[in-house]
Formats: structure tokens, C-alpha cells, sequence
């Protein structure tokens, strides 16, 4: 992979099919090119597993079980999104998956213990959530810890906060409904609703994921922004050395999983109406899985926005074509880990194939 | 004066600051729902015990921020308040950690130990010392089968077993042909065996599906798709409160006829069996196994008694709780103590 370990700050990698007169990649033909993008191998990883479970799975086949499977794939893919910057940015956030409950929690404790209008919780989740990527940041850029120790800190603290602070405030470790006040009906409208194409009844987390989606791919392709996550990532003393705000870019960056966290976290209030506190351990995982698997290395400096949501997709059309498929059970994870570990090998074979040479 | 002008100002803008945000969060208050509109909720007491203060410990495999323990708790210090009981609660999901609660609670030197048997093996060195220090041991929730091996005095709870084949009885009442038992946790024994004993007394099919129980929105999907894959499923039955409510909204999504029964209750459960969108759930009623654990510890030690004689269990359950009942118990629920 040394490949990926020249400066990034002038050569992000792959940074558009424009400017190819170095005179060592030149005469590679367009397909190898296109291959060696990190996010083709994983693309071509999930037409893989989609096209097996098309044939394994007839009912996979029907346009609503797809919508089902972007359901899922998306509310991971939101998070993956930010999770995938971060790691780009040389860190990554073992605090994601709690962090999501914790932002939940927050604006339905909130709302509904002050007898709030719910946007009154929504808005100062959103403040919590940004407060505790900012926390992480900060904390990691002051000590020079690694990511996993601060973020395994606030993973911990987080899970414990959750279930002591419900417990606290309204005697139960879940929360009250808040289905009936004021303001809910317009949240689960942005958060939580759906609609129908062509008699598809389609999720709008879907969407948002798209547009998150794009959004993360301009960022990281054509802002000023975008060359800073990878050059900190890349190698953050040349970095430094070259002007990159370091601080500022580590921080936003654990900020932006924040917002992630808040934009699930509302999402799963708004359409289950309660949360249960011991709710989103273990999701931090996947995250970073859906991230990796997308093409994000995780020691930084390389990988792409689309390919987490590739990553993402892959996840919800593993998870639930096994369910379509009918297999047994018992067997669930273990055809799980099967699958993405299949997927990853012909991910990174693709990837080695198109850049030998 | 002059120079306090500056101060004023600033006070005055403080205040000014202030009486936005008031009037901001008023006009942001709810007109419906909320705390306001939550009844006063206190818990259910009996007086007080005039005898000697004693500490007795209660030691759960439970894993945080899970609503039925929550209430087992809440049983446990309702029985504790009343018998003027110091009550120590600690929790493992992991067996061999549970054991070192045990251990430490007799190092304490406790009047009582009540514990829960998920994983029996792990814990019979531990409830072996307890006895050797003479403290008495009561068995809770889990271990039915094993509480009497171990040597200890009582037991209260259901018969995980005995509640599935209640539960498959009642679905072939209903007519059920085919039904989908939904395991949150993979391997938990407990869940399995719920799903076996539908099984053994269920004349229809019934097959077990795997969910991600700490992801709401991904059980949501993958019961979904479950549905989709067959429309003969006409029963869902889940293993939990939570999951239950999560059930209903995938049969609609899925366009499908199934009904959905559950194990266990809480306050959200009960107003949508009251609404008809859950048929029934069965309720091992964990506020009963919490409190008459800590309180056959204060009878034991104050008048000697053995519940169930020390021969049989104390069975707290399967209640059933449908719509002809469900409005007793609601009320109970709401308070969180159902």
C-alpha cells in the first residue's frame, strides 16, 4: 500500500480523471485506471452480492423489498459517510454508535420533561451531539492520545451517561412516548417519512443519504475543505508544515460524525417514538466496517466518500438478503461475516490487479 | 453614577437575554403530551417494618438500559423500602463476573443474596461459600430447573419453557398457522428457550429469526423482510416490549396480515394491546419476582418461612395480558412497575 503513503497535500489520490502527465501513470489504459479508484472495487464487491442474492432470493427481485434494503443500508450509510471522512482524516470514533442513542435520548428527555415543542430537544441534541465530537477533537489534538483511547473513553462514558441519566430523569432506563406533542408530526416528517414511487413505498433517510452522499464527495473532491482531510490524515507534520490547519480539521471532523450521530439519532426517535437506552452498542462497528469496506484505509490519507455508501449497501443487502433467502438462522452472523470478508478480498483484489504493473 | 452605567447595561442586557429565551421556550412548549401530562407517578408502599435494619443483595445478569430488569429492580426496592432493607443491586451480563458480585456481596457480609442463574455452572462455587458464611441464597428469573441442585431455599419466576408452551396454546386458539419467533439476542438461552416451547405445543410451523437487537431500525428491516419472503405468516411473536411495538410497524410496511404476540410488558405495550395493534403478551411479571425475592429474605430471617416449602418454585408467571385485561394493568405500567 505505499502507494498511499506519499505527501497528500498537492496529490490527493485520484483526484479527478484530469491531470495524468506525471509520466509513470500515462499509459495505463483508461479501464485499469478507473479500477484502481478505491471505491470501484467495493462498487463491483456490492453488484457481486446483488446479484447473488437476485438469483439465490426471488423475492429480493420485488422493487419494495429493495426500498427495504436501502431503509437499512441507509441509516448506516449515514453515519458511515462522516465515520469515512474521519478515518480519510487518520482517526476514527468508537463513540459513534452510542453517541447516536445518546442524541436520541437528549432531545426526548428533553422535550418532554420541560414539555417542550420537540424541536426545542432536536435543536439541543444537535448542540449535545456537535459538543461531544467537539469533546473528542479537542481532547485528542490536546494530549496527542490515539483515537482509540479518547474515543473508547467517550464510548464508555456515553454508554454509562445514557442508562444513568434516563434512569435519572424519568425513573425508567427508556423514554416517554412523544408521539402526541407538539412539533412531532412536522420532525418525522424530515426525519422519518416516506413516500411512494411507482408504488414503492421509499424511506426518506434514503434520500438524505444520497444527498449526504454527494455533498461529502464535493467536500472531499473540489473544496479546499477536502484536501485538508487528506493531507492531515496523509501525513500530518508535512501537513502542518505546508499550512493545513491541523487542529481545526481534526476537530470539525469528529464534529461532522457528531452530526452524523444527530441526524440517526433523530431518525430513530421519530420513528419509534421511545428509545431504549441500552440501545447502539456495537454499531460503531459496522460503521467503520461499512467505511473500510468502502475503501477507507484505516491508517488515513486514502479513500472516498462514495465508496461507504457502496460499503453501506453492501451491509443492508447482506443483513437482509440472508433473511430473503431464507437461510437458517443459527447461521446469521457467521453467513454475514462470510460475505464482507468475500466481499473485502475481491474489493482489494480488484484494487491490486488494476495497479500492478 | 457614570460609571455604573456600563454594569446596568450589561445587566440590562442579561435580562433582556433572559426574557427572550422565557419567552422563546414558552412559545416552544407543547400543548399536548409531555411531562405535564404524565399523572403523578409514585410507587406502590406498604408502611414500614419496625425491625432490625438488615442489607440483603440482589445480583442480575442483567445488560444495561434493558426495560424488564428496570422493573425487576423497581420490585426489589419496593420490597426493600418496606422491610427496612439495605438494598445492594448489581448486574453482569458476563457469568463469570456475576459469580465475583456473589463473592463480593459475601465478603460484605450480607443478611441475604438474592441471584439470577442464566449460566448455573458459573455461579455454584460462589453460592457454595455463601452458604458455608451462612448467608441464605434465593434464586430469581432464570434457573428454574437448576435452583434445588444448587441448595438454594427458594425460587421465584416462570419457567422460560412452560411460557413459550403457553404462549404456542394460545396461538393455536387463535387459528395461527404459521408464526415467526424473533430472537434479539443470538445464543441468549432464555430467548431460545421461549422460542422451543412455542414449538412444542404450536400445531402450526414456526421458524426462529435472528435480529440486531441494539439497532432498531435494522430489526424494523429485517422483520420486514421476513414477511415479504412468505405472506402465509400470520403470527409474529416477539421476545420483548421494545421489539413487539417495532413488529407492529414492520407488518404494516410489509403489507402483511401477521398479528404480533410478545413476551414481557411495558408501559408502551400495553396502550397498543389496548388499541388492538398487539393481540396479547405474556408476563412473567418481574415486579413480583423482584419483590417476593427481597421480601422471603426479610420473612426467612425474621419468622423462619420457606416459600414454595423450599421444594417447589414460586411461579410468577405466564400471566396473560390482552384486551380484556389490559386496562387493570395499564395504569400499573404507566408507573413503569408493570
Amino acid at each position: 500500500m505505499t502507494q498511499q503513503a506519499e505527501p497528500a497535500v498537492t496529490t490527493p489520490p485520484a483526484p479527478g480523471p484530469s491531470k495524468e502527465t506525471d509520466g509513470r501513470t500515462q499509459q495505463r489504459p483508461l479501464a485499469l485506471r478507473l479500477l484502481a479508484r478505491p471505491e470501484v472495487g467495493v462498487f463491483l464487491g456490492a453488484v457481486a452480492v446483488l446479484v447473488f442474492f437476485l438469483i439465490t432470493a426471488p423475492p429480493v427481485r420485488d422493487g419494495s423489498s429493495m426500498a427495504n434494503i436501502l431503509y437499512q443500508s441507509s441509516t448506516i450509510g449515514i453515519m458511515a459517510l462522516p465515520v469515512a471522512l474521519l478515518m480519510i482524516g487518520g482517526e476514527f470514533d468508537l463513540s459513534a454508535g452510542v453517541a447516536v442513542i445518546t442524541s436520541a435520548l437528549t432531545a426526548s428527555m428533553l422535550s418532554y420533561q420541560l414539555t417542550m415543542n420537540v424541536w426545542v430537544g432536536v435543536i439541543a441534541a444537535l448542540v449535545v451531539s456537535l459538543a461531544i465530537g467537539m469533546f473528542n477533537g479537542w481532547l485528542l489534538v490536546k494530549t496527542g492520545l490515539p483515537s482509540f483511547l479518547v474515543t473508547l473513553g467517550t464510548f464508555l462514558i456515553l454508554q454509562g451517561v445514557n442508562l444513568a441519566v434516563t434512569k435519572l430523569v424519568t425513573g425508567n432506563v427508556a423514554t416517554d412516548n412523544i408521539s402526541d406533542m407538539d412539533g412531532f408530526d412536522q420532525a418525522k416528517a424530515l426525519f422519518a417519512s416516506s413516500f411512494e414511487i411507482g408504488g414503492v413505498n421509499v424511506k426518506i433517510t434514503v434520500v438524505w443519504w444520497l444527498v449526504f452522499a454527494a455533498l461529502a464527495t464535493w467536500v472531499l473532491l473540489r473544496t479546499k475543505y477536502g484536501n485538508w482531510i487528506f493531507a492531515v490524515g496523509g501525513n500530518k507534520g508535512s501537513a502542518r508544515a505546508v499550512g493545513v490547519p491541523v487542529t481545526f480539521t481534526k476537530i470539525s471532523l469528529f464534529m461532522l460524525v457528531g452530526f452524523g450521530a444527530w441526524f440517526v439519532g433523530m431518525h430513530n426517535l421519530f420513528s419509534f417514538n421511545t428509545v431504549q437506552s441500552g440501545e447502539g452498542v456495537g454499531q460503531e462497528l459496522i460503521y467503520i466496517a461499512a467505511a473500510v469496506i468502502g475503501g477507507c484505509l484505516l491508517t488515513g490519507g486514502a479513500g472516498s466518500a462514495i465508496g461507504p455508501v457502496f460499503g453501506a449497501f453492501m451491509f443492508g443487502m447482506v443483513q437482509q438478503g440472508i433473511v430473503y433467502a431464507g437461510w437458517n438462522p443459527d447461521w446469521f452472523k457467521a453467513f454475514l461475516g462470510v460475505m464482507l470478508l468475500g466481499a473485502v478480498i475481491i474489493n482489494l483484489w480488484v484494487q491490486r490487479t488494476a495497479t500492478r504493473r | 453614577m457614570d460609571r455604573y452605567y456600563p454594569r446596568s447595561r450589561r445587566m440590562a442586557s442579561v435580562v433582556a437575554v433572559a426574557a427572550a429565551a422565557t419567552l422563546i421556550l414558552a412559545g416552544c412548549s407543547s400543548s399536548s403530551g409531555g411531562k405535564e401530562a404524565e399523572e403523578s407517578a409514585e410507587g406502590a408502599s406498604a408502611g414500614k417494618a419496625n425491625t432490625p435494619r438488615m442489607t440483603v443483595a440482589l445480583v442480575t445478569h442483567q445488560s444495561p438500559g434493558d426495560t424488564f430488569w428496570d422493573i425487576v429492580r423497581k420490585g426489589a426496592e419496593a420490597a426493600a423500602a418496606k422491610d427496612n432493607i439495605k438494598l445492594d443491586y448489581s448486574s453482569d451480563p458476563n457469568a463469570g463476573n456475576q459469580a465475583t458480585l456473589v463473592q463480593s456481596a459475601i465478603d460484605k457480609k450480607v443478611d441475604g443474596i438474592a441471584v439470577t442463574l442464566a449460566k448455573p455452572d458459573a455461579l455454584k462455587d460462589v453460592i457454595s461459600k455463601a452458604k458455608a458464611a451462612n448467608i441464605p441464597v434465593v434464586g430469581l428469573n432464570s434457573g428454574v430447573s437448576e435452583w434445588q441442585k444448587l441448595g438454594l431455599m427458594e425460587f421465584f419466576g416462570q419457567d422460560e419453557t412452560v411460557a413459550g408452551e403457553a404462549l404456542g396454546k394460545r396461538l393455536n386458539e387463535a387459528g395461527a398457522k404459521k408464526a415467526v419467533c424473533v430472537v434479539q439476542e443470538q445464543g441468549n438461552i432464555g430467548l431460545t428457550q421461549r422460542c422451543d416451547g412455542v414449538k412444542k405445543t404450536f400445531e402450526g410451523s414456526i421458524e426462529n429469526l435472528n435480529v440486531n437487537g441494539t439497532d432498531m431500525p435494522s430489526v424494523k428491516s429485517t422483520i420486514t423482510a421476513k414477511l415479504k419472503t412468505d405472506s402465509d405468516i400470520d403470527y409474529v411473536v416477539a421476545l420483548g416490549a421494545p421489539f413487539a411495538l417495532t413488529a407492529v410497524q414492520s407488518v404494516g410496511e410489509a403489507g402483511s396480515k401477521a398479528k404480533v404476540a410478545t413476551f414481557d410488558l411495558n408501559k408502551e405495550l400495553t396502550g397498543a394491546i389496548d388499541k388492538g395493534d398487539i393481540e396479547f403478551a405474556v408476563d412473567q411479571q418481574p415486579y413480583l419476582q423482584g419483590y417476593l425475592a427481597i421480601d422471603s429474605l426479610w420473612l426467612y430471617k425474621n419468622n423462619g418461612n420457606y416459600m414454595g416449602g423450599g421444594e417447589a418454585p414460586v411461579l410468577t408467571g405466564p400471566a396473560f395480558v390482552d384486551k380484556t385485561n389490559v386496562e387493570t394493568i395499564d395504569k400499573f405500567a404507566a408507573k413503569g412497575t408493570r
